[in-house]
């Protein structure tokens, strides 16, 4: 097989037994790899009926197609399973090395069930596997892991990890690779926690082939050439990281403060990419096969948060500042170098963070209650509350559970700025509104790579959009989503889509794996990946009601700005996105549209 | 005129490792980064990347401990390369290159290693930010000189003696 491997390894922690299977075509071909192939196996599994959090949650590491090429930004893998933080399902998207490692190694993806008796960790070696006592290594930080499993796996081994966040259940906790790259969102480092696994070590020395190595070549070019001659790709990205945004934004209004109290942060440019190039960045770094190179190496060369490490990334910076009022870039960057450590997505974390702040501010959680203060930003709390909540130490073990739970437990939910209980991340529905209508609909709750609609309605890519208004953003939300789900399923970044779309990355997989997608049929599996991950959620539970967003946003004006006195008008595009799905108005795919992508089993 | 060769920037370098990837689908037609005639070497905790390739030695190690002669040089490019007719893959060129950029192929036993595509390295073209350059020689070294002169010269603005 080509561009594929056509074969998973399939682990049963429970029976300490691992086996290799064949994939199956067809579903290579309609659900293409990484979160479609991925969702297919979970759906298949019934995943939507189990704890999140006991051994029957599959667990996987899949990777896609495109996946170890030098496709544009080809080094991509998604973590799946149901998420402990939101009930849906999760698919958390990772770069680094780690996933073309896996297809080196002869495996598309990697399915683990069940749960250790003590703590293992995974050692994939060219083909085969065998699930290895993690005595000693239980406890430790990302690197500390990361070193001591490859010095007991291989020098050249990849190696992807829970910190001491995922083996304490934290819901925010994230699987990370290569030591600073994550599977960010969802509390997914929570069930590998669960099922007792620290780590996967892999090691591969095959080769990765293509079908039409002539086509291969040729579409990688014409990718190419847009991506090295898009100011965004070839210019904005690789000189200062995605936080060059953070000037954007904040020019937009749409930058959210101080829990979403506003969509202004006056001190906006001491925390933006601009600001970090300047004062701690390094050099840039890439992920696999990446001409971006949006990675940021970071050093702190003195004071109290001296160091080195990695980040922060925009929505890190917006979270871990903005969103808790700290406008200290090096309680910023160290609080992230610490989440990197612990194994803590930075989004949900600085949102959980700010969320108690505002209920401090309120009065609904006492001094007494937190331990401390809980001010508007304090660095200092910032960054100890990093390692408090991987420890479930203090007011860190109810900051461990997210925002809506944390909210929750003081009465006061309307104040977690969550969808299906997912912290949102840097962009305000107020002064964004389809950005708005994506967290609403997103199938893994509040998320910007779902339909990441402000590249229309803020860069104008593909095309501008006025951003304070409703009209249209349904069908934009729809084809942004669909899009992004045929990309996450090729295994290339999605960032590379500011300068190319479906037409592109169809040729690349046609050439890489034979098979005749085109930009119809990719652009159809991506609807048919949304639709399935939409069955699973509705399987779930969930219903109508839970495609909405934070009270505040649907009623309370923003307070000023060049959005004030907005609201998200998400009342107007809700029942237009259902239509366009060709859903009910429950928001159910009818049958009429199962059958007409394939769904209808 | 001098020939060409590789020149490496290890300050460009964002460790992507397309040269990798290009190399080894160009020379075999699979991403194969095990087989690529050159390596980046990546330390992430000192943030520091360095491509090592091959560097066409005057006096090669490679060509010298060869016992079948298989090791020879192209007169255009410059470049070593073997010839597979001789090559009895025995590795002695592997043992002795202090840069190790020799490569056993799996198929077939033989030795591999950089020939610099005839004249038109992929790595090069693949490398997004110039860590990787074909050119003279003493043009590189020259335009190193000229660098750090530069950057001598911002130092001495406004220095009297």
């Amino acid at each position: 097989m080509t561009g594929w491997t056509g074969k998973m390894l399939r682990v049963d922690l429970t029976a300490g037994e691992t086996s290799v299977e064949e994939l199956c075509r067809h579903d290579l071909r309609d659900f293409v790899g990484a979160r479609g192939l991925g969702s297919r196996l979970l759906y298949v599994a019934g995943a939507y009926a189990v704890d999140p959090l006991a051994p029957e949650n599959p667990l996987i590491f899949a990777t896609g197609p495109l996946t170890g090429t030098y496709a544009p930004s080809g080094g991509r893998y998604n973590v799946l399973c149901r998420s402990p933080l939101t009930g849906a399902i999760a698919a958390s998207n990772s770069g680094g090395y780690w996933g073309p490692e896996l297809k080196f190694a002869g495996f598309d993806l990697i399915y683990v069930t069940g749960k250790a008796a003590s703590p293992v960790y995974l050692w994939v070696n060219d083909g085969r596997a065998e699930i290895r006592p993690a005595d000693g290594i239980w406890g430790k930080t990302v690197s500390e892991t990361e070193d001591a499993v490859r010095a007991q796996t291989h020098p050249e081994a990849k190696v992807a990890c829970i910190g001491p966040a995922g083996e304490r259940l934290v819901r925010i906790a994230c699987v990370v690779n290569d030591k600073s790259r994550a599977a960010g969102r969802s509390g997914v480092g929570a069930v590998m926690g669960s099922k007792n696994l620290k780590a996967i070590a892999v090691r591969g020395t095959r080769p990765v082939r293509v079908a039409d190595k002539e086509g291969f070549k040729a579409a990688r070019k014409r990718a190419m050439e847009k991506i090295l001659s898009h100011p965004v790709t070839s210019g904005g990205l690789p000189t200062y990281g995605t936080a060059v945004l953070v000037n954007v934004i904040n020019a937009h209004g749409a930058f959210p403060t101080r829990n979403f109290q506003t969509g202004v942060f006056a001190e906006a440019e001491r925390i933006s990419g601009e600001t970090l190039a300047k004062e701690y960045l390094v050099r840039k770094k890439a992920c696999f096969a990446c001409s971006m190179a949006c990675g940021r190496p970071t050093l702190i060369p003195s004071g109290p948060f001296k160091g080195s490490g990695e980040g922060p990334e925009y929505e890190a910076a917006w979270a871990l500042g903005a969103d808790c009022g700290v406008s200290d870039l090096a309680a910023v960057t160290a609080a992230n170098w610490q989440c990197n450590e612990m194994g803590i997505d930075p989004i949900s974390y600085g949102a959980t963070l700010a969320c108690a702040m505002e209920l401090y501010q309120r009065g609904y959680l006492t001094r007494e209650q937190a331990g401390r203060e809980m001010r508007w930003g304090d660095g200092q709390l910032l960054v100890e509350g990093v390692r408090l909540t991987a420890l479930r130490e203090g007011i860190g073990n109810l900051l461990a559970e997210g925002s809506y739970r944390l909210a929750s437990e003081f009465g006061h939910p309307e104040l977690s700025m969550t969808a299906k209980k997912q912290e949102y991340p840097a962009y305000e529905p107020r002064a964004v509104q389809g950005i708005g209508l994506n967290y609403a609909t997103s199938n893994r709750g509040g998320c910007h790579v779902r339909g990441y609609t402000i590249s229309s309605e803020v860069l104008g890519i593909p095309e501008k959009l006025d951003p304070l208004v409703p009209d249209n953003k349904a069908f934009w939300v729809k084809a942004f989503q669909d899009a992004t789900a045929l990309v996450d399923s090729s295994g290339v970044c999605l960032f590379v889509t500011f300068a190319i779309g479906a037409p592109e990355i169809a040729d690349l997989l046609a050439a890489a794996t034979g098979e005749a997608y085109t930009t119809e049929s990719g652009l159809l599996a991506g609807e048919r990946i949304w639709n399935l991950e939409r069955m699973f959620n509705l399987k779930a539970g969930f219903t109508r009601a839970d495609d909405t967003l934070a009270p505040r946003l649907l009623s309370e004006p923003m307070p000023e700005g060049p959005a004030r006195g907005q609201v998200s008008r998400l009342e107007v595009m809700l029942p237009e996105y259902y239509r366009l799905r060709g859903w009910d108005e429950e928001g159910r795919p009818t049958e009429e549209t199962l059958a007409r992508l394939g769904l209808k089993w | 005129m001098a020939r060409k060769m590789l020149v490496v920037h290890p300050e460009k370098c964002t460790a992507c490792r397309l040269c990798e990837l290009a190399c080894t689908f160009h020379q075999d037609g699979e991403f194969h980064p095990l087989t690529a005639r050159l390596t980046v070497g990546i330390f992430p905790e000192e943030h520091v990347f360095v491509p090592i390739v091959c560097e066409q030695c005057e006096v090669a190690a490679c060509q010298e401990a060869c016992p079948s002669g298989a090791i020879w040089r192209n007169a255009v490019t410059g470049a070593l390369e073997v010839d597979t007719s001789r090559c009895v893959g025995c590795r002695m060129c592997v043992m002795a290159c202090p840069f190790g950029t020799m490569v056993h192929a799996e198929a077939g036993g033989k030795m591999q290693k950089c020939d610099l595509c005839q004249g038109d390295p992929q790595c090069v073209v693949a490398c997004p930010w110039g860590a990787l350059e074909y050119v003279e020689p003493n043009d590189a070294a020259l335009a190193r000189r000229r660098e750090v002169a530069r950057r001598l010269a911002e130092v001495l603005k406004g220095v009297t003696v």
